[in-house]
Order: C-alpha cells, then structure tokens, then sequence
C-alpha cells in the first residue's frame, strides 16, 4: 500500500526522466540537450505554462475547466504593453495586468457559480470574447513599445545574476505559494471538498458559490502573470499570441496526475507536467523534428498520461 | 418540562404544490422518534426546514421551549440540530478528519488549525466507539458502514441536542445496521434527540420511542412504539387497509430454466452455482459486498466471468453480453435506478422499450406512435402515477420510476427476471404493488432472482434462498428451512 502511494506520488517524476531519458539516447543530441545552458532554456520557456499551470490546478480540482486561458494571456499581455506605452512604471503595469487577469476570472466565476452554468461552456464562450477584445484593444495589430524592465525577466542572459531568469524564480515562489494555500488553508482545502462532491460541501455550510468565484478570480490572475511573461518575452502586446495555449495548460495539470473529475490534484505534479511538456519541445526542437511531429508526440503523451493514471486509479481501488 | 423540539403548524408550498399543511412533532429529551409516510408525504421537506435548509411558509419551531429559526444548515448545527442524509455524502477524495471539520474548520485568519481539526474529528469519532478510525486515510477508501460512521461524526463534531437521520439504513447490511442501532442508543442515553425516518417498519419498530407518521403533508398520527401494531402504521400511511405486504406464494413446480455453475468474475464473486425452475422466486441474501450484485451482472453478461458456465434452458450461453441475454429472454434490472436503471431525461415510454426498439422500427424510421402507445400500456397496468407516456422518468417519484424499469423487462417480454434490490427506497404502497407484479410472475410461470439486503422481503417473496458470503454462494435452501438466525449466520459466517 505504501509502496503504491508512493509510486503513485512519483508517477510524474519518473514520466519527466524517461522523457529526459529519452531525449538523451542519441548521442549527437545528447551532447547538448543534457548543457546547463539547455536547461535554463527549457526552465525559461516553463514558465508561462507552468504558471498557468498554477491556476488551472485550482480550477480543475474544484472540478471545474478554463478553456479561455490563451485568450486572457493575450488580452492581458496586450494591457500590459498598452500600460506601458502609456508610461506606466513597471511595479504598477503589474499590479494592473495580474487585476486584468482576475477580471477575467471574476467574469467566468460569476457566471459559473451565479448562473449555475457549465463552466466549459462558459469559458468556451469567453474565450471567444476575450480574444476578440483583445483585438479589439490592439487596434488589431501588434502593440510595440521602447523598453521596459519587464523585458528582461524572461532572457536567459542573466542581468541580475541569479542564474535563472526573473521568470523561472516567479514561478516558483507562486508556485510554493499555491502550494501552501491549498494545503494549509481553509480556502484550499473548500476547493478540493467542492471538487470531491460539491452537494456535500454545500450541505456542510461550505460557502460554495463565493469560494468558486473566488478560485477563478485567483486563478485568473495567474492567467495575468502568465501574460506578463508572454509580455516580457515577445517585448510586445501580441492580441494573436497564445492560441491553443489552454490545451498545453490542461495537459500538464492532467499529466500532473490531477482528476478532471475534480477532487485530485497537487501543485508539485503541475510543475512537473509543464516541464515534461517543455522538454518534449525542446527536445523535439533538438532532434530535429519538425513541428507536426512534435503536435503528434505530445498528443500522444497525454493521452498515455491519463491512460497511466487511470490503471494507477484501478489498482488504488 | 417542555419538550427538546416542538414543531407547531408547519406549512410549505413549493408552487402550486403543497407539501406540508400544518405539520406538528414533538420530540422530548433523549427520544427517539420516528418519523413514517410514504414518498411524497412531506417527511424531507419537513426535515429540510427542521435542519435550516428551507424556512417554513407558516407555523413555528421550539427548540429546549425557546423559538428555534435557523438561518441556514450551518446556523442550525451551531444552535444544535444536525442531520444525517440518505445518500452517503462524503467528499470522497477528503481524509477522514477534513470530511468531519469540512464547513466548519478551525482556522486563525484563514490558515487552517490542524491539529485542532484533527483533535475534534478524534473526539466526535470517539463518542462513537470509533476513535481507532485512520484519521489520514481518504474517506471514499473505507467500506461503506464505516463511510456512514464518518458522517455520522460529522453531524455530532458539534455536540447536537437532535440528530435527524434519513434512511440511514438504505445502503447497510444487516450487520451494520446493528452496529448503527447499538450507536443510537448509546447517543439516546447521553440525551440526544434522534428524529429517524425510514421505510422499514420493522427496523422502526425496534429502534424508536414513538412514532409519527405523515399523510399528504399532514401528521395523521402520533403514539408510543410499543403496543403499536405494523399493520396500524401502515394503515395510517397509506390511508387504508394493507392485509398482507406480501403475497400468497404459490408452490412452483416447473423444468428448470437457468443453471449456473461456478461462476467466477473479478474479485467478488468466487464459484457460484444455483439453478432456477419456472414459477420459482430464488432470493440472493449477503452483507453488502458478498458479491450478489456481481453475481446477477456475471449471469447476465455485464461484466465479464473469468470461470463457470450458464445453461440457459438446457443451451449453455457462453461468452455472454447485454445485448445476448436479452434476445434470450433474460431480463436485468439494476439496483441504481438513477445510474444504471433509467435514462432519466428520456420519457416514460422510450424508457420502457429501450431494449427492442428495433421492432418498433420500419425501414429504419421508429414508428413513435406505437412506443408511446406502449408506454400508454405500462402506465395503466402498473398504475404509474405519470402525466402519460411522454413524461421524463425524472419527474416521477421513487416508487413510480422504479415502476417503469420493470416495465422495460415486461415489455421485452423477459422469461428470466434478474431483480437486484428492486424495492430500494420506494414507499409502502409501491413496495406492495412491486411485490405482487413480481408473485404474478412466478405464478405466470416465469422465473425470478431476487437480490436483497432486505431479509423479511426475501422470507416474504422467496420459494427459496441463497446465501452468499466472500464470493460464494454459501447455501441455498427452500424457505421454510432458513430462520432470521440461521441465514444471518450463514452470511456473516460464524459457527452455527
């Protein structure tokens, strides 16, 4: 039993070494993919998922899904570059931009937990929305601006010297951050109780109608930091960027071992599939596959993902 | 002294609909009061206003004799009335200790306490007997009579004075009920109120103080358990004379229709065999888990047996799937009504021909007058209450829906009947009108299994009875041969 929950916990560790394993079979590859300098790209082009990932594993715990992901990190990147345009210092286009991404979140949780509807539904029709308001905000092009600080949080140059980028270090206290509330709070464990059976926590006095809004106002504005790394990595406000990208997003909270049934999900698996995803990018990038081949690959891991886990799920029960 | 609860008019109307006028219950200090009527009587919306969860239309509560109003079900819990529901409901991913704090955890500025948590689940268990339970273990990991006691924990984690409990029998074995029942008393001597609802008069009648039962949203009758005939609650319940809940059993005599031999499937079901005869009610007994559900699914071909054989009418029936058993008039109803059974959305009458819609088919286009006209059929010679064939299964109640899943057999026509708890849950009146469709069956000279957790049903329905313990079937002997004693012996497996 404890042998099985244990492997259990490093289904996700193992699947990132056979991935990293993988990758470093062909020697010709191997000679740069396993480079610290390979790593720190790999961790580089992390952290938009794997702060997305962040938000998404609240929202897919509760039992609920964000399809709108993408367009909100574009919506939010392009306030950002507007924001600077503007003049805006930079400690204040953040405050802005991650408020953005939670207005966001408090649109889809209102009408989720408010109008009782499926929250697929409802975040398939805002993603559609925000991504044209986006466009809309962009004058439908791209919004460029001179330079600001926030540029150089995600180059892997190095300018303050603490040997990864600005990013990667958000990410990871956010990440620790999430962590700790979902477990030592009482927010935290009201979003696993409303996952696990919703009529239960209602019944038990839970508030659940405010604690769903509130998951999506703080997932939303993960969503918003999310855009500021896109921000910082295009150096400028792209309306188009990101589509598609709420599929990278699930698929590492679900390779992470979480349930889209809700009630299960830890943070540290999230992290663990965002950076599976990323490696299998790059390592792809590395052997030279071209990029349909690498669609097809990572197709094909999620579905074996959530293949393993439901065995791990059959034999648990 | 006054009273622990008095409820004085109480009055409800949902719509057009009213479902309690002027309702009134007195509970006294450490009683424990039963609470009898069929579906539809009134007996969960009063609860549900009893327990905060709907606020009454008119009349008024007393809790110790002061004025009782609770806000909602949290409110009502801290003023110290908690209830317990019917269906299981725990968060099953949640560890023991978080589904009992779950609502009301204590936490200091929004960081949870734990230890204080953990602290207050062990003591709630512990007025329980139970304080051994792992309290880090997830919830959905135990059995179910455990799962209950969790809950039960939860609803006294905040040391209630009244205690509601919804059928909380519904989904026990016989063994745990008596555990449930030794935990009643133990919270009648420390004083608790218990208001307890069930269908099963018998368990009523062994475990309650008084009784009141509910007609149509009214109280129509109130006395002392003891010196109170079944037949008088029944009577008051359904407002008229029920002779005999159970039918006159015909002798049968008939070739034999079903042969099953060591029948094995997954983990829960190890060499089983019985035979059937036609015009012969054979009941399965067992605690939950014994593996009777899984026998009927193996026989009928839903999940798959790794081991034995099925003789169908001297024809072995290898290799056996849904679609198979039916064309060979083996018919299957489920005991989730909700889950598997129906298809809730759907109506009446497509729920009754869902298993040879291909015949009311010409040239591939269904002919729906004749599938509503079917349906017509069922309806009337059931006595489903429906508005008419095209009303959603949803809609009707318990009793009615489970109506129209044995339809789906008759209609079909099936000559096998594999029934697994086909009286779930449904009221008196139902129970009554199922018993007897199932007796005119056998005495048709069709053949039934009977699955039930119930045992005055199978002593009541059965020519014959097996008993599964652990996956096997353990024994089976003609009914007059088993007594109370010596079938719950046999499934719980100790020395005679």
């Amino acid at each position: 039993m404890n042998t099985r929950s244990l492997l259990a916990k490093l289904g996700p560790f193992l699947g990132l070494l056979l991935v990293i394993g993988l990758f470093s079979l062909p020697t010709e590859v191997r000679g740069y993919f396993l480079t610290y300098a390979n790593f720190k790209i790999i961790l580089t082009q992390t952290v938009i998922v794997a702060i997305g990932a962040l938000g998404m594993t609240l929202i897919i715990v509760s039992g609920g899904i964000d399809l709108s992901v993408g367009s909100a990190i574009a919506f939010t990147s392009v306030v950002g570059a507007l924001l600077i345009q503007h003049g805006w210092p930079a400690a204040a286009v953040v405050l802005a931009v991650v408020a953005a991404g939670s207005g966001i979140g408090l649109l889809n949780g209102a009408a989720i937990a408010g109008l009782r509807m499926t929250p697929f539904i409802i975040t398939l029709g805002t993603l559609g929305v925000v991504r044209g308001a986006s466009k809309w905000l962009a004058n439908n092009e791209t919004v460029n601006y001179d330079a600001s600080p926030i540029n150089s949080w995600m180059t892997t140059a190095d300018p303050f010297g603490w040997s990864l980028p600005a990013g990667s270090w958000v990410a990871l206290v956010a990440a620790l951050g999430t962590a700790l509330m979902l477990r030592q709070t009482v927010f935290g464990r009201h979003i696993f109780a409303i996952g696990s059976n919703e009529a239960t926590a209602r019944l038990c006095g839970v508030p659940t109608v405010r604690t769903k809004v509130l998951i999506y106002v703080v997932a939303g504005g993960f969503f918003g930091l999310a855009g500021l790394m896109q921000l910082s990595r295009l150096r400028q406000g792209d309306p188009t960027v990101a589509v598609g990208l709420e599929l990278d997003i699930i698929a590492a909270v679900i390779i992470g071992g979480a349930s889209l049934s809700g009630g299960v999900g830890t943070v540290l698996g999230s992290m663990i599939g965002a950076l599976i995803m990323a490696v299998l990018r790059n390592g792809s990038q590395q052997m030279g596959w071209p990029t349909y081949f690498q669609e097809i690959i990572i197709g094909v891991v999620i579905i074996a993902a959530v293949f393993l886990d439901r065995l791990r799920q059959a034999k648990a029960a | 002294m006054s009273p622990r609860l008095r409820l004085t008019g109480i009055c409800k109307s949902f719509g057009a609909t009213q479902a309690l006028r002027g309702v009134s219950l007195e509970v006294g200090v450490g009683e424990v009061h039963a609470l009898v009527g069929e579906n539809g009587a009134g007996k969960s919306t009063l609860m549900n206003i009893l327990s905060g969860a709907l606020p009454p239309d008119a009349g008024t509560l007393e809790l110790d004799g002061a004025p009782y109003a609770p806000r909602d079900t949290l409110d009502a819990r801290h003023c110290g009335v908690a209830m317990i529901h019917q269906e299981l409901s725990l968060a099953p991913h949640l560890s023991v200790w978080e589904n009992i704090v779950l609502g009301d955890e204590p936490s200091r500025g929004g960081w949870l306490r734990r230890t204080e948590a953990k602290a207050r689940a062990r003591k709630a268990l512990a007025r329980l007997g139970h304080e051994h339970l792992d309290l880090e273990r997830r919830a959905g990991s135990f059995p179910i009579a455990e799962q209950q006691i969790i809950e039960i924990a939860r609803a006294l984690r905040t040391e209630p004075s009244v205690l509601i409990m919804d059928e909380p029998t519904s989904s026990l074995a016989q063994a745990d009920t008596e555990r449930l029942f030794g935990v009643i008393r133990q919270l009648r001597e420390r004083g608790v109120s218990i208001v307890y609802i069930s269908h099963f008069l018998e368990e009523v009648e062994r475990v309650a103080d008084r009784y009141t039962v509910l007609k149509d949203g009214q109280s129509v009758g109130t006395g002392t358990m003891k010196g109170t005939p079944q037949s008088q609650l029944i009577r008051l319940m359904v407002g008229r004379d029920v002779t005999a809940l159970y039918p006159p059993r015909v002798s049968s005599a008939g070739a034999i229709v079903l042969e099953v031999s060591g029948l094995s499937a997954g983990r829960r079901l190890k060499r089983a065999g019985f035979t059937l005869a036609a015009g012969e009610i054979l009941g399965v007994a067992g605690l939950i888990g014994a593996g009777r559900t899984e026998l009927v699914r193996a026989v009928f071909g839903l999940d798959e047996s790794a081991d034995g054989g099925v003789t169908l009418a001297g024809r072995s029936f290898p290799n056996r799937q849904p679609r198979g058993s039916w064309r060979n008039g083996v018919g299957f109803l489920s005991e989730d009504r909700k889950e598997e059974g129906l298809m809730l959305p759907l109506s009446v009458a497509e729920n009754t021909v869902l298993t040879k819609l291909g015949s009311f088919g010409r040239f591939g286009w269904l002919r729906r007058r004749d599938i509503a006209a079917a349906g017509a059929t069922w309806i009337e010679r059931l006595g489903v209450k429906a508005s008419g064939p095209g009303q959603p299964v949803r809609e009707l109640s318990g009793g009615n829906q489970q109506k129209v899943a044995l339809a789906r057999l008759l209609e079909h026509p099936a000559r096998i009947f594999l029934l697994d708890e086909p009286t779930r849950g449904i009221d008196v009146g139902s129970k009554a009108q199922i018993y007897e469709l199932i007796a005119g069956l056998a005495r048709e000279g069709r053949a039934v299994v009977l699955v039930s957790s119930y045992l005055p049903e199978l002593f009541g329905m059965c020519h014959r009875i097996a008993v599964m313990r652990r996956g096997e079937l353990v024994d089976c002997r003609s009914n007059a041969d088993w007594t109370e004693s010596s079938l719950m012996t046999a499934a719980v497996g100790a020395a005679a």
